[in-house]
């Protein structure tokens, strides 16, 4: 995206250096200046970016034994695909995306739309609805742990005021990655709508006049005028979803512990990656599932770029 | 409010359905979003039996204050607070001064392969961090060419902080608006290119680095797996991460009164700086 928006400076100055006695001397100087400032982030990239980009493919093709790491061609990836858990993994962390789109995505646009229409308490709202996304997450899924408990949690009791039954929450398998969404999207959709309202507030008003007059209802003017004119943001803001809760983790990993108590019903491929390096020690495994992750979030990230790019221009 | 027109003509509005609009939502938002956070700060002051009674109550019927300092001593917030602060200030230092460094560079002294180095750079933001977590655990344990371990010391998250190629980015955009004849004219009076830095560039940039600072503490107090891998050691954990890992064994309204606990310096900071942070948020999301 911005690779090409970056390259558009004023004149190269090595160019201006040729020719005069000791201008060579000067643009060395003036470049080994440009590089001492850059050196620091530079070492902070390749030490802790480039260097583990690299070796994030070079592992997904070793395993070490003993200390000794050898080429195992494609059998860490063998031995990923074979795990019984790999494709529930899968199929969970498709679940989770579709719900936490379905939620996460929708909710905050409609929540934007009614802000944008009140004339008052608008601050105050803001404030509410980006207070989650400051608190630390493990505080917020504490809480929701609490209210979840089947035995003294607030919700069941909300549920058995309602005289409907008893859910289980997190117990239950059918349930438990709906519990997850939900506090997940409570934590996060403070930012979405906030940048939904900016958007809005973007939109002219005169568009809106128009359509009335063209005898747009309420829905069509939604329709025809609101969508229309944050399509972009819309379509942004999608892409970064989809790749932002394709790489669950802290949720199910707080809520349910990964999801081994309910058959592993909330188990994600991001913790599946943890329990193979950080349970079994298989590094190899752990960066095979990881580089088959990175290459279904690539395709959704060529996608932004293109969206991206379309904005920028 | 700006008085612009938008999806609903207001003259067309009858008041009283306005006004009852308003208040469903206001109180809807109370509900939804200060509910639960009023849930956890009542939670943390029920005695153990209540706590775990069922049904549940929804206001503590005896209070018992001293659920908060018993959480406070059990998990040793005061030795997480500690940690957290130390390391989101340190990590806040380590990227204001490479940050800025690396963004003043590629964006004014525009070295040989600068470009490139910052393509590289923002290739980074395409790579989902949770894929390298793996590969940069294994980094820290053994830091190339250097063979250092650092894990459970506070470099394990000041430095892989640093790489952050989108405080680079915002801060070369701003930097890029800085005019070059400034920069010209202070170099005519016989400024280096680090005074020039500090007494021209930096004082124009302060909204900038503002947002680039908030998103670099509110990161270091939010993050929770790589604190937890880089350092194993409870009692080195941020709060965030610490919470988590002493949790085992203590009973409910302990634990959610280390919550509540937990959750007010955020609160604070964000009361505190929420114009800046919004504005941050959308100035931002729209050109990451």
């Amino acid at each position: 995206m911005a690779v090409l928006t970056a390259s558009s400076g004023t004149d190269s100055s090595p160019a201006r250096a040729t020719g005069r006695p000791g201008a060579l001397r000067r643009s060395v100087q003036r470049n080994l200046a440009a590089h001492g400032f850059l050196i620091g982030a530079v070492l902070c990239f390749a030490c802790f970016s480039w260097y583990p980009m690299v070796r994030e493919v070079i592992m997904s093709f070793q395993k070490a034994r003993a200390g000794r790491t050898t080429w195992v061609g494609l059998h860490n990836l063998n031995q990923v695909a074979n795990d019984p858990s790999f494709w529930q993994a899968w199929r969970n962390t498709a679940e989770f995306t579709g719900m936490a789109l379905v939620l996460g995505f929708g909710l905050p646009f409609v929540l934007a739309v009614v802000m944008n229409e009140l004339r008052h308490a608008r601050g105050y709202l803001r404030i509410l609805v980006y207070l989650p996304v400051m608190l630390p997450p493990v505080t917020s899924l504490l809480l929701f742990k609490d209210l979840y408990n089947p035995d003294y949690g607030l919700l069941d009791r909300l549920l058995h005021l309602l005289h409907l039954p008893a859910s289980g929450w997190l117990q239950s398998p059918n349930v438990a990655m709906l519990a997850v969404v939900v506090a997940s999207t409570w934590m996060n959709m403070g930012s979405a709508t906030l940048i939904y309202l900016a958007a809005l507030q973007n939109i002219p008003g005169e568009l809106y006049e128009a359509a009335e007059l063209d005898g747009a209802g309420l829905l069509s003017r939604i329709w025809h005028v609101t969508i229309p004119q944050t399509r972009l943001i819309l379509s942004l803001m999608l892409m970064l979803q989809i790749v932002a809760t394709m790489q669950v983790f802290v949720e199910p990993f707080v809520l349910t512990n990964g999801g081994q108590g309910v058959n592993g019903s909330t188990t994600t491929v991001v913790y599946l990656i943890y329990q193979y390096a950080f349970n079994f020690s298989n590094y190899g495994a752990a960066c095979a599932l990881g580089l088959l992750l990175l290459l279904v979030l690539a395709g959704f990230s060529v996608l932004y770029v293109r969206l991206n790019r379309r904005a920028e221009a | 409010m700006s008085g612009t027109r938008t999806l609903i003509n207001p003259a067309q509005q009858s008041r009283t359905l306005y006004r009852a609009a308003l208040v469903l939502i206001v109180v809807a938002f109370t509900l939804v979003f200060l509910g639960p956070l009023y849930l956890l700060v009542t939670d943390g002051l029920k005695g153990t039996t209540e706590a775990i009674q069922t049904p549940p109550t929804f206001y503590p019927h005896h209070a018992q204050f001293s659920n908060y300092s018993q959480a406070w001593d059990r998990l040793s917030i005061s030795q997480l607070l500690l940690n957290t602060l130390w390391y989101a200030f340190g990590a806040l230092a380590f990227q204001l001064v490479f940050d800025i460094g690396a963004a003043y560079s590629l964006s004014k002294l525009r070295p040989v392969l600068g470009n490139a180095i910052l393509g590289m750079m923002l290739a980074t933001l395409m790579i989902p961090a949770m894929v390298l977590v793996v590969p940069q655990y294994l980094t820290v344990l053994d830091i190339p060419l250097l063979h250092l371990n650092l894990l459970n010391s506070p470099w394990a998250i000041w430095l892989p902080s640093v790489a952050n190629a989108f405080n680079i980015y915002l801060l070369k955009r701003f930097f890029d608006s800085v005019p070059q004849e400034l920069l010209d004219s202070a170099a005519m009076d016989g400024a280096g290119a680090l005074r020039t830095l500090v007494s021209i560039v930096l004082p124009m940039s302060r909204p900038i680095i503002g947002v680039v600072s908030i998103f670099a503490l509110v990161n270091v107090w939010k993050d929770f797996l790589w604190p937890l891998l880089a350092e194993p050691d409870p009692t080195k954990q941020t709060l965030n991460a610490g919470i988590y890992s002493l949790s085992l064994g203590v009973p409910q309204n302990i634990l959610i009164a280390a919550a509540a606990i937990s959750a007010v310096p955020t609160v604070l900071f964000f009361l505190f700086f929420q114009r800046n942070i919004m504005s941050g948020l959308t100035a931002g999301s729209l050109k990451g």
